[in-house]
């Protein structure tokens, strides 16, 4: 019978150590593959079946470019205005544009509770935070690139747009709004 | 012929012949790694105490400085001057064998110490508050990367002095068989720091020569690059960590290999599948499609998480079966209740495993989903989760592993050895406690990196719930705890380096203080016999408890957030 030993992790393995795992492990290793393939499985299936996916309608835009598609959205569609900044109220399920700039997120957008907009972010300096509160949304916004993400609010209320990611002195200032109304 | 003889000491021990020169190297690389923890713990307890609004201690200008300062001295400076230092030892001294070229280890040191320097001065002066992501746009001085170029190539030269004592040992045959486990670990952490650095000078480089206005730079480029570098850089502390909870694993209580060929294999699936892990840092960024994302945070297999779920199984079933081999075998757990948990390399060895599988794994995992991102990217759900990762598990098991260091390789007794035995608790319980602060916190919504969750100068103020002054006190007290528990650290390794009472090998018989209990008496290192056979057939019984509780908070917490998921706004 083979003299079974064991050794610890500082020991060098003489002889050959290329052997079949003990029942346990193997059954743990199994186990763990098959949570592994689960974990996998969930982001497809989500695509599919799912409500909630980053995946948007992409394309690349210079600063400049998306500065006079914001200014003509807002041209197009002004209410108002808050705290300096312009309220605009688009048509329903059309594309609404939100530029971030140090430190700023312009237009206040006034949309409707259940309608599906394409909300265009992009921005017009260094990368900034999409952070919605309280809705819990959260998108990288990227100089150099329009992030259309076909979003429906399905609550009214007023919304806050957060930036969470570093953009200088005044990055904890820059705050932004969206109101949901029926 | 007398150099050669005087190459060496014998470690009276571990038996194991000693390269001074790899010695002297571990020694002022270890050191260096402390001061830079030191400059760390200073920087987080500004910003612990900012962040807690009721304080707000520091200025915005100040505080965006120390994150970046913090962020810096902990994740590049200290850990890696330590894992230098764990490369000396598992190359050359673990194989008996000598360090080629001991001068181009000081040559890297130097290299290593003028960058680190060089990157704190230019923050210091404010030339470069960009946080240690340094995102274009955001320019910091040229000077700053730099810094980091050369630090990186001091490292890489040190990676490429590991391998070559690899060779030599493996040359002058100075062990018999094939290289440890600790030391195949090592060799694991030492291929990707190598991989790492290479993608850290693709994107330094051209970095530099940005910030010097001579070439353009895509910010989402940059940020899939850096984040090559970035994730596979913690990928390297992961080898690490689990390297020396090996290495412990045997100091402290003779813990086994289950099988060398499935815990070999699982180092070299975190080899394999690093570079695809950096993809979860870009899950809610415009610059890629969903297939892209779904198929590089995960390559259809989770093959570096099956990897952890590995180690989280086979190290502390090791543990087990080397406490049953000893004696320890009543019913399901007495190889637990009758460990040595008041020898700081222990407990804090099984308090970094603990916190880094059932905490960091965990809410890595799920956090890393594509389309969980979209409710924690940028929250403080990101820093709770890190937190308990490299910290709570790297750096608590690199703290642990320094109590051996002391008396065996600086070869002196721990001051206040009282003190030491308590550290890794308040160290290990204090990070566990903040990133639960950290983790709820973020599940309100508050931002990290950011200084007034009040939001007071802001044109709109989003209302917090006022549980958030709760979950910032239960960070705030948990990182206070674990900033004692550091600074202790600290306190312990500077006085017993510098003062400490030198250790003979009369103290290791006489069981002095301040030697942990497996330097005073190392425990069996292999096991043979009828009593293996047995203790083999009944298995690691306690650990597959604990890995099945494992396994239940994981799908939990997993699928609650799903369920989170979906109750948000439709988004597509």
């Amino acid at each position: 019978m083979e003299n079974m030993e064991m050794h610890s992790g500082i020991t060098p393995p003489k002889g050959i150590w290329w052997k079949p795992a003990p029942a346990q492990e193997r059954r743990w290793v199994i186990i763990s593959f098959i949570w592994c393939l689960i974990l996998f499985a969930m982001m497809p299936l989500w695509h599919f079946k799912g409500g909630q996916n980053p995946a948007g309608v992409r394309t690349k835009v210079t600063p400049a470019d998306f500065e006079a598609r914001v200014d003509k959205f807002i041209k197009d569609y002004q209410i108002g205005e808050d705290q300096g900044i312009p309220v605009v109220q688009p048509p329903a399920g059309s594309d609404v544009y939100i530029a971030g700039r140090m430190w700023e997120w312009s237009p206040v957008l006034k949309l409707k509770k259940g309608v599906e907009y394409t909300i265009h972010l992009s921005s017009l300096d260094v990368n900034h935070g999409f952070s919605l509160y309280p809705a819990r949304l959260n998108f990288q916004v990227v100089p150099g690139y329009d992030y259309g993400l076909k979003m429906v609010p399905d609550q009214m209320g007023i919304f806050n747009i957060i930036c969470n990611e570093f953009c200088g002195i005044n990055h904890h200032n820059m705050v932004g709004k969206i109101i949901v109304e029926e | 012929m007398s150099n050669i003889i005087n190459l060496f000491r014998t470690c009276p021990v571990t038996g194991l012949k000693v390269d001074k020169n790899a010695e002297n190297l571990i020694k002022v690389n270890a050191v260096v790694a402390v001061v830079f923890l030191l400059f760390g713990v200073i920087a987080a307890i500004g910003i612990l105490l900012t962040r807690w609004q009721i304080f707000h201690l520091l200025s915005p200008e100040m505080y965006y400085r120390f994150v970046t300062f913090h962020g810096l001295d902990m994740l590049i400076f200290f850990i890696i001057f330590f894992e230098m230092a764990i490369l000396y030892f598992a190359g050359p001294v673990l194989l008996n064998s000598r360090l080629p070229a001991p001068g181009l280890g000081w040559l890297s040191f130097v290299l290593m110490v003028a960058g680190s320097l060089l990157v704190n001065v230019m923050v210091y002066l404010g030339k470069a508050d960009v946080m240690f992501t340094s995102y274009p746009p955001l320019k910091a001085d040229p000077l700053y990367y730099l810094g980091i170029i050369l630090f990186a190539v001091g490292a890489l030269i040190v990676c490429i002095l590991f391998l070559a004592s690899l060779v030599i040992a493996k040359k002058n045959k100075t062990y018999e068989g094939s290289i440890p486990l600790v030391v195949f670990g090592a060799l694991t952490a030492c291929i990707i720091a190598i991989i790492t650095l290479i993608h850290g000078a693709l994107i330094f480089i051209p970095t530099l020569l940005w910030s010097m206005d001579l070439m353009p730079m895509d910010a989402e480029v940059y940020r899939l690059m850096f984040w090559a570098l970035g994730h596979s850089s913690q990928q390297i502390n992961v080898a690490a960590m689990v390297s020396v909870w090996y290495l412990l694993a045997g100091l402290t209580v003779g813990g086994v290999v289950l099988n060398e060929k499935i815990s070999r294999i699982a180092f070299v699936l975190y080899i394999l599948f690093i570079s695809m892990a950096s993809a979860h840092h870009l899950l809610v960024d415009p610059g890629w499609g969903p297939a892209w994302k779904i198929w590089n945070t995960s390559y259809a297999m989770y093959l570096a998480v099956l990897a952890s779920m590995i180690h989280g199984f086979t190290v502390p079933a090791g543990i087990e079966m080397g406490q049953r081999l000893r004696g320890f075998k009543s019913g399901l757990f007495e190889w637990l209740s009758k460990a040595p948990w008041s020898d700081p390399g222990f407990s804090g060895m099984m308090i970094s495993l603990v916190v880094f599988g059932f905490m960091g794994g965990i809410t890595g995992v799920t956090i890393g989903t594509e389309q969980i991102n979209i409710i924690t990217h940028n929250t403080m759900r990101v820093p709770g989760h890190f937190h308990t990762t490299v910290v709570g598990g790297t750096a608590l098991a690199f703290m642990s592993v320094s109590y051996y260091v002391f008396p065996l390789i600086f070869k002196k007794r721990v001051a206040f050895w009282g003190m030491a035995k308590l550290q890794p608790y308040f160290f290990g319980f204090g990070i566990a406690i903040m990133g639960m602060g950290m983790t709820f916190l973020g599940t309100m919504g508050v931002p990290r990196r950011h200084w007034d969750s009040t939001f007071s100068q802001s044109p709109f103020q989003p209302a917090f719930p006022d549980t958030m002054n709760l979950f910032q006190a239960v960070m705030g007290i948990g990182g206070l705890l674990a900033a004692a528990g550091a600074l202790m650290f600290i306190t312990i390794a500077v006085v017993t380096v510098f003062f400490g009472t030198p250790v003979t090998e009369n103290s290791f018989k006489n069981g002095e203080s301040g030697i942990p209990q497996g330097a005073l008496k190392l425990p069996a290192q292999s096991y043979s016999g009828a009593n293996v056979e047995q203790v083999h057939k009944e298995g690691a019984r306690g650990t597959v408890v604990l890995v099945f509780v494992f396994l239940v908070c994981f799908v939990l917490y997993y699928f609650v957030n799903w369920k989170l998921l979906s109750s948000i706004w439709k988004v597509g």
